[in-house]
């Protein structure tokens, strides 16, 4: 067996959103990447999506959300990641999000956003290139 | 570097979830560290009940599992899993997805869920399935669950991890007969015929028990047939009964010597590791190994020949150990 470090991936969906085609895209893009993606399946609450990073060993988490509440559950998984000790997971959003709240996404920790036609080439290249390279 | 890993280790036996997840990763990467973490892990490792459930992919493996959860938590017994998906053989990469029925549990203390790609080794379970069930043993969970890959004839690899092997069919997947003349018969000690409110369900039973009779081995262990709704829950507490009494059986007499045939089976496995690598890099190193490759590539002689030429040349050094 190859001893290279495969990067793993938990994309999350938080909250309430009732569709999920834009979170399993990218999962599959990031699959076909080499990667292994963990889907955590609709609503779960930050408490779930940060025990789940935990539990599975991710190098990367992605947050998917629709539903505008972000600026609400963003802030407590990544409180929930800091107080867990997670802080050396690299985190990205994507969803419907207005360009206004992205600074403050980001302030959180939140590496990047990706709207809506944001081609999945540059989503593999970003988790790639700041995907950290843990033991 | 051997501080750092004792400190993983005592911290995986104190049941710190963070560590277990660090310990399991480590394996996955498979390197000298991990070798060393299992060596420090095992003397308090055997203690875990561990269950292996196989089948066919749609035959509600993970709901299934989802539902004995609950119920070995409502038994009040601590649950590990270990659920492997396949890797593409194209890219290596992995959707594992087996989660999403089980994260009501994630939350849970008592519960530890980490999902598995098979990168690429046949047989349904990951190389790595092994390991990450005794760190999951060493962090004192009860029963552990192996959850394989539902590809189906092939995948009696789960015979080597598990105590007990649960293999669930569901009526309807296609040909039944199929499924039930292959290798997966033979190593089911509980057979669960998911989805029974379906048609045929009680067909897919008979077939079952059928082919169950034309064994004339006789067995000291009968392996019950039953009947599930995974989705509602209907059947689990007999399956979990059922999981229970095969494990009192194999704390019997019958089978200590399973016990020890599946301690022996890790042996071998473990020395197959490491002495195939060894053979051949030290067969590689021989004059005649590009010989006998020149030779097979002009259809002179046979791969088969060559190796046995090669292998009967080869001498064991006892110095060597």
């Amino acid at each position: 067996m190859s001893s290279e470090r495969k990067i793993r991936v938990l994309i999350a969906k938080p909250g309430l959103d009732s569709h999920d085609r834009g979170a399993k895209i990218v999962a599959r893009a990031l699959r076909d990447a080499g990667m292994e993606v963990i889907y955590t399946g609709l609503r779960q609450t930050p408490e779930q999506i940060v025990e789940t990073v935990l539990q599975e060993d991710v190098d990367v988490l992605g947050l998917s959300i629709l539903s505008g509440a972000h600026m609400a559950l963003f802030p407590r998984i990544m409180e929930l990641m800091q107080k867990k000790g997670l802080t050396d997971v690299l985190v990205f959003a994507g969803g419907i999000i207005p360009d206004e709240d992205v600074p403050h996404i980001k302030k959180m920790g939140i590496k990047e956003v990706f709207g809506p036609g944001t081609p999945l080439e540059t989503i593999i290249e970003f988790v790639r290139k700041n995907a950290p390279r843990r033991i | 570097m051997m501080q750092e890993l004792q400190q993983l280790a005592n911290n995986v036996i104190n049941g710190d979830k963070r560590s277990i997840a660090r310990a399991i990763t480590l394996i996955e990467n498979n390197g000298e560290k991990a070798q060393r973490l299992i060596a420090l892990l095992y003397p308090h490792t055997g203690k875990t009940h561990i269950v292996g459930i196989t089948g066919p992919g749609g035959s509600g493996k993970s709901t299934l599992i989802e539902k004995i959860i609950s119920e070995l938590r409502r038994r009040g017994k601590t649950v590990g899993v270990v659920a492997t998906d396949p890797s593409s053989p194209f890219t290596g990469g992995a959707f594992l997805g087996d989660r999403i029925r089980m994260q009501k549990f994630t939350t849970d203390d008592d519960v530890f869920i980490r999902s598995m790609a098979t990168r690429n080794v046949p047989g349904g379970i990951a190389k790595a399935t092994r390991e990450a069930v005794m760190v999951l043993d060493a962090a004192g969970k009860d029963v552990v669950i192996v959850e394989t890959v539902g590809a189906g004839q092939a995948e009696v690899d789960i015979i080597k991890v598990a105590h007990t092997v649960v293999v669930v069919f569901a009526p309807g997947l296609g040909d039944e007969i199929q499924a039930i003349k292959a290798g997966i018969m033979e190593i089911a000690d509980i057979f669960v015929v998911n989805k029974a409110d379906l048609e045929n369900a009680n067909k897919a039973v008979t077939d079952i028990k059928a082919s169950l009779e034309l064994n004339t081995k006789e067995k000291a262990w009968k392996p019950p047939v039953l009947q599930t709704i995974a989705l509602t829950g209907e059947g689990i507490e007999q399956l979990v009964n059922e999981i229970f009494q095969h494990k009192t059986f194999l704390e019997k007499g019958a089978g200590i010597s399973k016990r020890r045939k599946k301690v022996e089976t890790e042996l071998v496995e473990a020395i197959k590791d490491k002495v195939a690598d060894l053979i051949i890099e030290k067969l590689r190193k021989k004059k005649g190994f590009n010989e006998l490759v020149e030779k097979i590539l002009n259809r002179k002689i046979d791969p088969y020949s060559a190796a046995t030429k090669l292998v009967s040349e080869l001498t064991f050094n006892q110095k060597e150990d």
